[in-house]
C-alpha cells in the first residue's frame, strides 16, 4: 500500500539528489529533504498532488517527464477521475527533479509511468475527494456517508445542499489524510479508459512547446563541444585561436568529455568547433571494429555462460531427441537517433547549480552533477523540460553534467548543443549480441530441449559496476521468460564487453530475445509442417493471457482468411515490462523488396487508462522496431561509429509505414506499461512473413533479402 | 558582419550575421522563432521546414543571404490561432507523440496541400517522405492530411 502524506510546500518544492529508480536503474545517491528557503505552508494543499483554490482552480502535480509517451496527460487523467473533477478543468504543475520519498522515481523507463504511479495516484485522488467530502459533512453536520462528491462539488443529496471543492478546500486540507480512503470502482471510472487528447498537443502543433533545445536563460551562450571520436580517447591539443577567430565566439573551455567553444549563437559555436582542429589520443580502443567485436562473440560464445533458467538437463535431452535444430540470430549496436539531438542548458555557479535538461530521468541527471562537480544535493535545481524523443538515451546523465561543467568552466549560462554526429558518436547504443539456438524434437513434433545462448556487451556491468547475475538477467530478459512448453530448457549468458558505451534503447534487450524465441519457433513449426500460429497455441496451455492476446491477434488479423496473392503474414508473440502482447505482420515481396503492408497488434495491459495514447505507442513501437528490422545499424571502424546522420543512419519513412491496428485485452486488472512491449515481436513477425514469401530465413537485421 | 533584411511571418527583421549562417539558426538564435527544429543539419530529415515564398524548404540548408527579401513563414506564422486546415487536423488526429518533428510535418503538409488540394496517397508518400518522425505518427500524418484536404 501507498502512503499518501500531507507535505509543506517546504517538501514538495524541493529538489533531492536521489536518483530515479526505475525498473532498470539502480543507481543511487542520497536524499536531503531540507532546503535552504522554506516557503510558507500552503492551506490549500490536499496532499503532495493536489491543490484547490478557493476560487475552485485545481492544479495537479506531475511528476513524471514527457519524451512523447504521453505521461504528462495520462498521469494527471488519473488523479482528476479519482479526485472527481471536470476533464480538463485544471492546470498541471511539471515538477523537475523532486524528492523521490514524496513523488516516487521519476524515471522514465522500463514502461512504468502508469504502473509504478497508478497506486500512488489514486490513491492521492481519492484521499483527497474523502477529505473535501468529509469538510462538507462537517459543516452541515451531517454524516459523510450521506454526501457525495462529484465533478468538482460535495453533494447532500437528502436536503439539495451542495458546495464546490473550492469552499471546502481550507476546511479538507486541516483534515488528517484517511489512511484507506474508498477507491473508485473501475466501472464508474469516467476520465480512465477514454481516447483522451494529449493536453500538450495543442502547443505541439502551434510549435510553442518548449523542448530542451528551446530554452533561453538571461545572458546565456550556445556551446558546441569537440570529443573524441574513438571511445575511451582524449583530446591532447587544439587550436584556440583559429576557434576564437571565428565571429561570435566568446570562450573556450575544457572539461572532462572534450573542448567547448561558447558563442554568441548555435551556428558560431558549431563553426569554432570546427575550427578547433582538435589532436587525440585514441587510447586502447583505436583499433576497434565490428569485425573485431564478432570475433569476440566467437570467443565468448565457447566459454561457459550464466545460466538464467535452467530446466532439467538441456544436453541430455538434446541428445535424446529425435531430431535437433540449430540457428544462429545476430544484432547490431543500435542508436537511439531521437530527433532532438541531446542538449542541455546550465547555470553553474559556485553555490547553486540550477538546469533546464530533456531527460528521462531527472534524479538521476540531479544526482549526478551534484555527484561529479561538487555541490550539495539540495544546490542543483532541475527542471525537465518536454523533450524530442527519448527511446531510452535522455537516461543518461552524461548530457546534463557536461552542460553544467562547460558553464562551470566558463562561468556563464550556457546551453550546449550536439550536433547530429555528436548525437550519433557518442550514444550509448543498443548492445549488439549473437543468440545461439538448439531445440530438440520428439517424434511426434512436441519440444523436448531448449536452448538460449545470449552473447552480447553488457548494459548495466560496465555502466554501474552490476554483478554478472545482473547483467545476465537483463540480457536475457525476454528469453528467460519464454512462456511456451519446451521440455528441458537452458537460457544463459556469455558477456562480451566492449569499449562501446551500450544504455538502455526501448525494450532493451527483448529487442532481441523476441526474435530469437518468436524466429526459432516458427523455424520448429516449419520443420514439423505445422501452421505457426497453432504451432504456438498449441504450447500455450498453461499461458493464458499470452494465449488470449495471441488469439485476439489472429482473430482481428483475419489468420484464417486467405490473403489477396502475393501477400503472406507472419506471427510473434512476446511479453515484457509485464505486458502481453501478440502482432501478425503482412508483407509482400516484389522486385526484391520487402514491403509490410499490415500489422494487427493485441496487447493485454491490464486496463488502458488513455486508449488514444495506448494506440499511438502500439504505433510507435511498431515504427521504431520496423526501422531496426528493416532499415540500418550502427557499425565501427578504427574505434568509432562509422554512421554520422541520417543519411547512412535512414529511419522509416511515411512511404513505408504499414497500416497498424492496435486492439487491446478488456481488463480491469492494474495497468501495467505499453511504450516498449509493442516493440519486441514486430521484428520477428516481419521476418516470418518473409520466410512465408521466399522460403528463406533471414537470421540477422536489418533483413536483408 | 552586413545586415540582412528577412521578411518573416509578414515582419521585416534586420539581422547582423554571417551570411552564410543557415536560414535556421538565425531564425532560432537572432530572431527567437524557436518553433523551427534543428534535426540533422543537411536536409535528412526535414525538422526545419519553412515556407520559402510559399515552398517548403529545409532551412538548415538554406543560407540566410539567399532568404533576403523572400517571404518567409514559420510554424509560428501559419495561424495566430490553431485555426489553418493542417493544424486543426493535426489536433484531430492527434499525430503528435514527442512533437519535435512536428513544426516540419505540418509546415510541408501546409505546403503540399497548397499546391494540390486532394493528394492521393501516392502524392503524400512523394512530398511527406523526406520528412522524419522517430516516434512513428506516420499513420495519423496520412489520416490528418486527407481530414485537412476535406476542409481546404
Amino acid at each position: 500500500m501507498v502512503t499518501i502524506s500531507k507535505v509543506s510546500r517546504r517538501d514538495f518544492l524541493k529538489v533531492s539528489g536521489m536518483a530515479g529508480t526505475g525498473l532498470v536503474l539502480s543507481f543511487h545517491l542520497p536524499s536531503c529533504r531540507d532546503g535552504s528557503a522554506a516557503p510558507p505552508e500552503d492551506p490549500y494543499m490536499l496532499n503532495a498532488w493536489i491543490r484547490i483554490a478557493p476560487d475552485g482552480e485545481v492544479t495537479l502535480w506531475v511528476h513524471r517527464p514527457d519524451m512523447g509517451q504521453g505521461a504528462r496527460t495520462a498521469l494527471p487523467m488519473i488523479l482528476a477521475d479519482e479526485l472527481d473533477i471536470e476533464w480538463p478543468k485544471f492546470e498541471r504543475h511539471l515538477l523537475g527533479a523532486a524528492d523521490p520519498q514524496v513523488y516516487g522515481s521519476q524515471t522514465t523507463g522500463g514502461s512504468t509511468s502508469i504502473r509504478t504511479s497508478w497506486a500512488r495516484l489514486r490513491q492521492a485522488g481519492a484521499a483527497a475527494r474523502a477529505m473535501l467530502t468529509a469538510a462538507a459533512a462537517e459543516t452541515w453536520g451531517v454524516e459523510a456517508s450521506s454526501c457525495r462528491a462529484s465533478l468538482g462539488r460535495v453533494v447532500h443529496e437528502a436536503s439539495g445542499r451542495s458546495l464546490g471543492y473550492g469552499e471546502l478546500s481550507e476546511k479538507a486540507a486541516a483534515l488528517p489524510v484517511p489512511d484507506d480512503p474508498p477507491l473508485k470502482d473501475p466501472e464508474d471510472f469516467s476520465i480512465i479508459g477514454k481516447p483522451v487528447p494529449r493536453l500538450d498537443n495543442p502547443a505541439r502543433v502551434a510549435g510553442n512547446l518548449t523542448f530542451g533545445m528551446d530554452v533561453k536563460v538571461p545572458g546565456m551562450l550556445y556551446a558546441c563541444l569537440a570529443r573524441c571520436p574513438v571511445f575511451g580517447g582524449r583530446v591532447t591539443s587544439y587550436d584556440e585561436a583559429a576557434a576564437r577567430a571565428v565571429p561570435g565566439v566568446r570562450d573556450v573551455v575544457e572539461v572532462q568529455t572534450g573542448v567547448a567553444v561558447l558563442a554568441e549563437s548555435t551556428w558560431s559555436a558549431i563553426q569554432g568547433r570546427d575550427a578547433l582542429n582538435c589532436q587525440f589520443d585514441y587510447g586502447e580502443a583505436a583499433d576497434l571494429s565490428s569485425a573485431a567485436i564478432a570475433q569476440l562473440f566467437d570467443e565468448k560464445a565457447a566459454e561457459d555462460g550464466f545460466a538464467t533458467r535452467d530446466d532439467g538437463d538441456v544436453d541430455i535431452a538434446l541428445a535424446n531427441a529425435a531430431r535437433v535444430l540449430n540457428a544462429t540470430y545476430e544484432f547490431p549496436f543500435l542508436a537511439h537517433a531521437t530527433l532532438e539531438p541531446m542538449n542541455c542548458t546550465a547555470d553553474a555557479k559556485p553555490d547553486r547549480c540550477e538546469v533546464w535538461a530533456p531527460t528521462q530521468a531527472p534524479g538521476w541527471a540531479a544526482g549526478s552533477i551534484a555527484q561529479v562537480l561538487g555541490y550539495a544535493p539540495e544546490q542543483v535545481i532541475l527542471h525537465a523540460t518536454y523533450s524530442g524523443g527519448g527511446f531510452g538515451r535522455r537516461l543518461m546523465p552524461d548530457f546534463a553534467i557536461e552542460a553544467a561543467a562547460v558553464s562551470r568552466a566558463a562561468g556563464v549560462p550556457v546551453k550546449v548543443v550536439w550536433t547530429r554526429d555528436d548525437d550519433m558518436h557518442h550514444d550509448f547504443y543498443r548492445p549488439a549480441s549473437r543468440h545461439i539456438m538448439s531445440a530438440g524434437l520428439d517424434d511426434s513434433g512436441f519440444i523436448v530441449a531448449w536452448k538460449h545462448r545470449v552473447v552480447a556487451p553488457s548494459i548495466v556491468a560496465p555502466l554501474m559496476g552490476a554483478p554478472l547475475q545482473q547483467a545476465a538477467g537483463e540480457a536475457t530478459g525476454g528469453a528467460t521468460e519464454l512462456p511456451y512448453s519446451v521440455g528441458d530448457c537452458r537460457v544463459d549468458y556469455c558477456m562480451a564487453n566492449t569499449a562501446v558505451p551500450t544504455g538502455w534503447w526501448r525494450s532493451v534487450f527483448n529487442s532481441q530475445t523476441a526474435f530469437a524465441n518468436e524466429c526459432f519457433l516458427d523455424e520448429l513449426a516449419h520443420a514439423t509442417g505445422t501452421d505457426p500460429l497453432e504451432f504456438r497455441l498449441a504450447r500455450l496451455k498453461d499461458a493464458p493471457r499470452h494465449k488470449a492476446v495471441l488469439e485476439l491477434a489472429a482473430e482481428k488479423a483475419g489468420w484464417d482468411r486467405p490473403l489477396p496473392a502475393g501477400r503472406h503474414r507472419g506471427v510473434a508473440l512476446h511479453y515484457s515490462f509485464q505486458t502481453y502482447v501478440a502482432q501478425v505482420a503482412e508483407v509482400s515481396v516484389e522486385q526484391g523488396k520487402l514491403r509490410v503492408h499490415r500489422v494487427v497488434c493485441a496487447a493485454d495491459c491490464g486496463i488502458v487508462v488513455n486508449t488514444d495514447d495506448f494506440a499511438a505507442q502500439v504505433e510507435g513501437a511498431i515504427t521504431i522496431g520496423l526501422t531496426a528490422a528493416l532499415k540500418g545499424a550502427i557499425t565501427l571502424e578504427n574505434g568509432r561509429v562509422v554512421q554520422s546522420d541520417y543519411h547512412d543512419y535512414p529511419l522509416l519513412r511515411i512511404s513505408e509505414m504499414p497500416e497498424v491496428e492496435a486492439h487491446f485485452v478488456k481488463s480491469n486488472l492494474d495497468p501495467t506499461g505499453i511504450g516498449e512491449p509493442p516493440l519486441p515481436p514486430i521484428a520477428p513477425a516481419v521476418a516470418n512473413a518473409l520466410f512465408a514469401a521466399t522460403g528463406t530465413r533471414v537470421r540477422s537485421l536489418p533483413l536483408r533479402l | 558582419m552586413p545586415s540582412i533584411a528577412l521578411k518573416v511571418n509578414g515582419e521585416s527583421h534586420t539581422v547582423d550575421v554571417d551570411p552564410d549562417a543557415p536560414l535556421l539558426w538565425v531564425l532560432r538564435d537572432t530572431i527567437g522563432l524557436t518553433g523551427t527544429k534543428y534535426g540533422c543539419g543537411i536536409g535528412q530529415c526535414r525538422s526545419c521546414t519553412v515556407h520559402m515564398d510559399g515552398d517548403a524548404v529545409p532551412s538548415c540548408s538554406i543560407p540566410v543571404s539567399s532568404a533576403a527579401g523572400r517571404e518567409i513563414t514559420t510554424i509560428e506564422g501559419l495561424s495566430p490561432d490553431l485555426s489553418h486546415p493542417v493544424q486543426k487536423a493535426w489536433l484531430a488526429e492527434q499525430v503528435p507523440q514527442c512533437g519535435y518533428c512536428q513544426p516540419g510535418q505540418i509546415m510541408g503538409a501546409a505546403a503540399l496541400l497548397a499546391k494540390n488540394p486532394a493528394p492521393s496517397d501516392a502524392d503524400i508518400d512523394e512530398t511527406m517522405s523526406p520528412h522524419l518522425c522517430r516516434c512513428g505518427t506516420y499513420q495519423r500524418i496520412r489520416r490528418a492530411i486527407h481530414r485537412a484536404a476535406q476542409e481546404v
